[in-house]
């Protein structure tokens, strides 16, 4: 089974239009061959519906199409009520810099790190190309990555979370353990975190009661930290998505775009230009009125299910508005996005080096493996150079935001270094094994389309 | 627990080294790239200053001359030691002059061969010279293995005979540590390293070289012939043992190759902190925040390279810092290398341009700076030797799989 988008909504501009425009000095006989061309196209596409015996298929596409336009956001979404009260905000402490300089992680960590990576190994790679073409992560395997702990890591203890410590360098490292295996299903496991860790850093007393515990239990609700909206250049500091104040609440209007589990989530932490103030995040639960969601499979992270967010006049309490809209906290949330995604970028460039190691040894060419090739070998000396220099500039974004300090630059220039670099190993990956990067029989082909996913997605994840 | 910033420690050896960079090596900057083999006598009394640092038991010089693999880590914990204080330190010194550092007095690429391998009596004979590196051949750059000089024992002495090129240094150093063959049959077994003095009368200088860049350091060509040195001025062991190798003289690139990889980060942040100064006054500032697609296209390109930057400044610092820890770190010192050694060429051809003729008029020096980063990506082993050590590694394959 395959995902698609409306198939009725997939436009096609006018032809006649489009070769006016496009071609203007074409001559007449080079006018006539391409109607020609076009019309037999046309006949083709057809008789291949109906000599392929798909007619059946189309049809169904075609319905599916109709019903996926937008519908009512996930309204079996549960009820979330506070089960006990908190006098002030709990907030995890921040771990504390020796001074020093050091690239080792601290055993808890590499507990983490180990554990994660193995079930991201074993189990996330395994259901990977199955996910992928059905747009739907194993709710299996969603359970499990809970019960690793991956949705509490940002959750206060005194609320249930299991981590002494605020730690974005830990988060940092789960997300890239996550990732090695597939980016897809991290990105998919990795949703509700962002909410809890991002009502866990801001929330206050009351929202935090009513949503954190959930999200350390048994059963986490699926849960999307909105931020990208659709179109080219966007900047999640000039949001086109709005929060209009009414009385004491707020009515939310927009669209938000590569939303993961868009679908199913229950609980939606979303960003918006809030009047006379400037962006800010809003609580949002999916059983709100005028909560819309439409299926949006992209070239990439799948696996994740991701769909657009449309808000029509969607109310919501003045209890909604995370962090009182302070602009600072804002713009943190975008800087631990970009940190997020890096660490994403980096797992899955690491798993495509190690998966790279061995086929480059075997394939032979030429009489000798390809691996004895200058033009081969050095590229994936460039490939093990630049992760590195990925990981390095991306831990010291996290290590500084653990520290309290400003991370800003740090943070725009790991992703800058990770979007270019993550995109360049993906494409180098597919192209090391010609032919054989290009089909679905090796994961190498989704890498390449994850890692350029990677690099233009703000928000969503936290680290 | 991760932390990658300067440690606490070595702030005010940075500061103090940023310091001589802006007082000692700017304002000089251009007069010794305008006067080349000019002597910078301005030198010598910094060079008497930093000597007293490492007397003092300052964690480190300003060069190649004291580093070298720590001995253990004892208690098991972290340890930011010379390595990483050598790297940071010429950070700073090459954000002055990367030409000048390489001139420094005592700080020689021959005084960190002699660090690293010298016995103890020959540590205290040479304690306190400037010493240079005489490796490559006119028919042997990078391939240093296909070295033609030889040297022939006579009775206590080894006779050297052959043609050294680009010694860096060489004509003002004390010492001059030469590479030379015992038998040429035998291959790299049979390299060994000679100290030699610089007064010896068979190690004639041919001639000082005109070059692209680094012109405050000269660089020199030597004829030996004849030259008769003591034969315990060979560093080492004086056995060809064809087991072992290489790894006596080539353990000193392990540590020296995060130092040139430091240089090269040293120019790339002064052509980048000049470039945004310039761009800041032709009203182009980086926000960090906005995405890159969303500014101006010279601040999305300065981010571009402020990124290229900082990994290379944290490799760097990865390989000081694996040093520092006894962590093997041929492997990543040479990730440092290449990647500083482009990135700062790469950084520093594009800040001319994103300055125009600032950048490319003698008026200021960031044409200078795009001139003497190209050495970085050349000496101590080119950004190609850089590709085939990672590679090697990295696909556990030998010299002779992976050519």
């Amino acid at each position: 089974m395959m995902c698609h988008r409306s198939v009725l909504q997939t436009r096609t501009p006018a032809a006649p239009e489009h070769t006016a425009r496009r071609a203007p000095r074409m001559t007449l006989a080079q006018q006539g061959t391409q109607v020609a061309l076009r019309g037999l196209n046309r006949l083709a596409r057809l008789d291949l519906i109906d000599r392929a015996g798909l007619r059946g298929v189309a049809e169904r596409l075609v319905y599916r199409g109709t019903r996926s336009g937008f519908r009512a956001a996930n309204a079996a979404g549960r009820s979330f009520a506070a089960v006990q009260k908190l006098g002030k905000p709990a907030r995890q402490p921040r771990s504390k810099s020796t001074g020093s300089f050091d690239i080792t992680p601290t055993d808890e960590q590499l507990m983490m790190q180990e554990a994660v990576g193995d079930f991201a190994m074993k189990q996330l790679r395994k259901a990977a190309t199955d996910a992928d073409a059905k747009c739907e992560a194993p709710s299996d395997l969603l359970g499990q990555s809970a019960e690793l702990g991956i949705a509490m890591l940002g959750v206060p203890e005194e609320l249930g979370g299991a981590f002494e410590e605020r730690s974005a360098v830990t988060s940092a490292l789960i997300t890239e353990a996550l990732a090695e295996g597939d980016m897809g299903l991290a990105f998919a496991a990795l949703a509700p975190a962002a909410v809890s860790t991002a009502i866990g850093l801001w929330g206050g007393a009351e929202q935090q009661s009513t949503y954190l515990p959930e999200f350390t239990g048994d059963n986490v609700p699926a849960a999307a930290l909105a931020i990208h909206e659709p179109g080219a250049l966007f900047d999640p500091f000039r949001l086109r998505t709005t929060a209009r104040r009414d009385g004491d609440g707020f009515v939310l209007d927009g669209l938000k775009a590569l939303v993961p589990r868009a679908a199913d989530a229950e609980l939606f932490v979303i960003g918006a230009e809030l009047e006379g103030s400037g962006p800010a995040l809003f609580i949002v639960e999916s059983t709100t009125p005028g909560v819309l969601t439409q299926a949006e499979p992209a070239m990439g992270l799948r696996a994740a299910g991701t769909g657009e967010i449309k808000l029509e006049a969607v109310e919501v309490g003045s209890g909604a508005l995370l962090g009182d809209g302070d602009a600072e906290i804002y713009r943190e949330c975008i800087r631990l996005g970009r940190i997020a995604w890096c660490a994403m970028a980096i797992g899955t460039a690491q798993g495509a080096l190690d998966f790279l190691i061995p086929y480059v040894k075997d394939r032979k060419a030429f009489g000798e493996p390809i691996a004895h090739r200058q033009a081969v070998a050095f590229n994936m000396a460039d490939i093990a150079i630049e992760v590195e220099g990925m990981r390095l500039t991306t831990y010291r974004a996290a290590s500084l935001a653990d520290q309290g300090r400003d991370f800003a630059r740090e943070a725009a220039i790991a992703r800058q270094l990770c979007a270019r670099k993550g995109m360049q190993i993906g494409s180098d990956a597919v192209q090391l094994l010609g032919g054989h990067g290009y089909v679905k029989e090796y994961p190498v082909e989704r890498w390449y389309r994850d890692l350029r996913a990677a690099g233009v997605i703000e928000g969503a994840l936290l680290v | 627990m991760i932390n990658l910033e300067v440690p606490k420690k070595f702030e005010p050896l940075v500061d103090q080294a940023h310091t001589v960079a802006v007082e000692v090596l700017r304002p000089i900057s251009r007069k010794y790239d305008l006067a080349e083999h000019e002597y910078p006598k301005e030198l010598d009394m910094l060079a008497a200053l930093i000597d007293g640092l490492d007397d003092g038991g300052g964690s480190s010089g300003a060069g190649a001359g004291g580093v070298s693999q720590a001995q253990s880590n004892g208690d098991g914990g972290n340890r930011n030691g010379s390595n990483l204080a050598s790297a940071l330190s010429i950070i700073e010194m090459c954000w002055g002059d990367v030409g000048l550092l390489l001139t420094m007095p005592r700080q020689g690429l021959g005084n960190s061969a002699i660090a690293a391998v010298a016995d103890d009596d020959q540590k205290q004979r040479f304690a306190g010279k400037w010493a240079a590196m005489a490796i490559t051949e006119p028919e042997a750059g990078s391939d240093s293995a296909a070295i033609r000089t030889t040297a022939v024992l006579d009775g206590d002495e080894y006779v050297l005979n052959g043609e050294k090129i680009y010694v860096t240094a060489g004509e003002r150093a004390e010492l001059v540590v030469v590479w030379a063959t015992l038998d040429r049959e035998v291959g790299r077994a049979a390299i060994k390293s000679f100290v030699v003095e610089r007064s010896n009368p068979g190690l004639k200088l041919d001639r000082l070289e005109h070059k692209l860049g680094i012109r405050a350091s000269d660089t020199a060509a030597f004829i030996l012939d004849d030259c008769r040195v003591p034969k315990e001025d060979l560093l080492g062991s004086p056995e060809i043992d064809t087991k072992k190798g290489f790894g006596g003289v080539m353990r000193t690139f392990d540590n020296t190759r995060p130092l040139v990889a430091a240089m090269a980060v040293g120019v790339a942040r002064a052509s980048l902190e000049h470039t945004r100064e310039l761009l800041a006054e032709a009203g182009v500032e980086v926000d960090y925040d906005t995405p890159a697609n969303a500014q101006h296209a010279a601040a999305a390109e300065l981010l571009e390279l402020e990124s290229d930057f900082e990994a290379a400044r944290l490799l760097t610092m990865e390989a000081a810092w694996m040093a520092d820890n006894s962590k093997p770190n041929s492997l990543h010192a040479s990730y440092a290398k290449a990647k500083a050694g482009r990135a700062g060429v790469d950084i520093a051809l594009r800040c001319v341009a994103l300055c125009g003729s600032a950048g490319l008029g003698e008026e200021e020096l960031l044409e200078k700076w795009a001139r003497d980063a190209k050495i970085l990506d050349i000496f101590e082993g080119t950004q190609q030797i850089q590709l085939l050590i990672i590679a090697r590694q990295l696909l556990g394959l030998t010299s002779a799989e992976l050519k």
